[in-house]
């Protein structure tokens, strides 16, 4: 039945008898999923979970604590680590060569990005070389490294460092690249100096791409230098989880795992808090 | 101060973008250029204001610059390029940093810009904070701040929705109103040309030519009057009329980039 405030927009009448007397019913809901949510209760109950299930099948035999030490075993193993101050010297090597070849990768690979990112032959040059080396293990230049520099640190130390250095170049030139154009114009058609736009336009816009970058790179530290130690040292985590490989003792190199695994959490939370400090405009 | 385009002409590699453009903007003169869409508006600004160097003719500047002016020629741009991990103010003080001015006369400059754009309760606001309209104000608080001789406004008010933009157009009347500020006035929007312009160069589809010269003959306070409107709505018919065959043709062109 045509309503009574038809116009001439409206459709012609239909046949069909008018809807008005149904009874009406609710639009079904259909936008639901895809928004997954970060849950933190439900990661830790899960945790729980499988370490209680591993703590049983190791009290219960089900496996060989040879082979898989329950995790009271391994809590056990690292006090004793932790008494005894084994595990602090083998932590303090590891630290300070993660520390040092970060660093130094760290420094060279900033100045490199951004010569990269600013200037046409720095750019050339720099990105044919990094193509070229990059894809290179840097673990499988240990024993160059060692030829070069001695059975001391600097070997290692180099190999931290050179691991760094090239994931952390790549990330600041894209991250130099990925600023916004618009806003360097802007800074150039107030007639601020390059010094200037680069300190206080790129640096800050490059800064998210660095971050990022240094995640990564922790990543690689922690990785090379157990490597490394593996390889040759005597005191290290690397050194440590080997030493007790050999010796059988899996408490001990599953101690050695959890303290690697915590050093690598605390990484993280430090670049969050950093990301948090620095990045609080995004 | 006097801006001139002294025939300039430009290409991109292959593509010609404009074609021996001239004309002069005298000081305290609103020009407003208008034109299809890839007819080289943008292009021509940023070869007016030395950030693009033209592949024939030049940019020329005729006179002394105002006293005080710290940048004569300062641009006001569509995205309103503002500095994302600075707040209002220090986006405002950003072109200052490295100007002669002492930290005091600094701190007076940004706060008398910032008032005059009705900005002072948010200086400490982030842009990713504010709305599309209050972020344009920063940026022009940021123009206002270097006292420019002449504004060079790339589209200005085309990311704003349309309410943000009539109240933007009122201030840039407002802002204009003393004739002590030039402005070079870039958009599609015939409305806000005549509007705000003293003259309207119409430019024709790539390569950019000028296909003709409109004066406004009225004052930009008149043209805020209910009686006028007829004729400015007949004035941007015609310019309309000019626009409209090659607008189709641009709208219809394929890229072949």
């Amino acid at each position: 039945m045509p309503s009574a405030r038809s116009s001439m927009l409206d459709r012609a009448p239909s046949e069909t008898p008018s809807d008005m007397d149904a009874k009406p019913r609710p639009v079904e809901f259909r936008g639901a999923g895809f928004m997954p949510s970060t849950g933190r209760a439900s990661g830790w109950i899960a945790l729980a979970l499988v370490i209680a299930l591993w703590q049983l099948a190791g009290s219960a035999g089900w496996v060989n604590p040879l082979f898989l030490p329950p995790p009271s075993a391994i809590a056990v193993a690292t006090y004793k680590l932790a008494m005894s101050g084994a595990l602090w010297q083998h932590l303090g090597w590891s630290v300070m060569r993660i520390g040092v070849g970060w660093l130094l990768g760290t420094v060279a690979g900033v100045i490199v990005g951004f010569a990269i990112g600013l200037s046409t032959l720095a750019r050339g040059v720099g990105i044919t070389f990094i193509s070229a080396l990059f894809p290179i293990p840097k673990i499988a230049l240990l024993p160059l490294l060692i030829l070069w520099l001695g059975i001391g640190e600097e070997p290692k130390i180099a190999t931290i460092a050179l691991g760094v250095f090239f994931s952390t170049a790549i990330s600041v030139y894209s991250g130099v690249d990925a600023v916004p154009r618009n806003l360097i114009r802007m800074a150039q058609s107030f007639n601020v100096p390059f010094h200037a736009i680069v300190r206080r336009v790129i640096w800050p816009g490059a800064l998210p791409s660095i971050l990022a970058g240094f995640r990564i790179t922790a990543s690689v530290a922690l990785l090379l230098v157990v490597s490394a130690e593996m390889i040759g040292a005597q005191y290290g985590i690397g050194a440590f989880v080997l030493q007790a490989g050999n010796l059988m003792q899996t408490d001990q190199l599953l101690a050695g795992v959890v303290i690697l695994s915590l050093f690598g959490l605390a990484v993280g939370k430090l670049i969050n808090l950093l990301e948090a400090r620095l990045l609080h405009w995004r | 101060m006097d801006l001139i385009a002294d025939h300039i002409s430009h290409r991109f590699d292959t593509l010609d973008v404009l074609d021996d453009v001239s004309f002069t903007v005298r000081a305290g003169e609103v020009v407003a250029i208008v034109g299809p869409s890839g007819c080289g508006k943008s292009t021509l600004l940023s070869i007016l204001g030395g950030l693009l160097r033209p592949t024939g003719g030049a940019a020329k500047l005729r006179g002394a610059p105002p006293k005080d002016s710290l940048n004569p020629l300062t641009f006001v741009f569509q995205d309103f390029a503002l500095l994302p991990w600075c707040t209002v103010e220090e986006n405002v003080a950003f072109p200052l940093q490295h100007t002669a001015l002492d930290v005091a006369e600094r701190r007076a400059v940004v706060e008398d810009a910032l008032r005059r754009t009705g900005l002072s309760d948010f200086r400490g606001t982030y842009p990713k904070q504010l709305s599309g309209g209050m972020r344009q104000r920063v940026g022009i608080a940021r123009a206002l701040a270097v006292k420019p001789a002449i504004l060079l406004m790339d589209e200005p008010l085309s990311a704003l929705d349309s309410q943000t933009r009539e109240l933007l157009m009122e201030d840039f009347v407002r802002l204009l109103a003393d004739g002590a500020m030039g402005a070079v006035y870039v958009t599609h929007n015939l409305e806000e040309a005549v509007r705000l312009a003293d003259r309207i160069l119409v430019l024709s589809r790539r390569p950019g030519r000028i296909r003709k010269v409109v004066q406004v003959a009225m004052t930009r306070s008149e043209r805020g009057d209910r009686n006028v409107r007829e004729k400015l709505l007949a004035l941007q018919e015609e310019l309309w009329s000019l626009i409209r065959e090659e607008a189709i043709d641009a709208e219809r062109e394929v890229q072949h980039a």
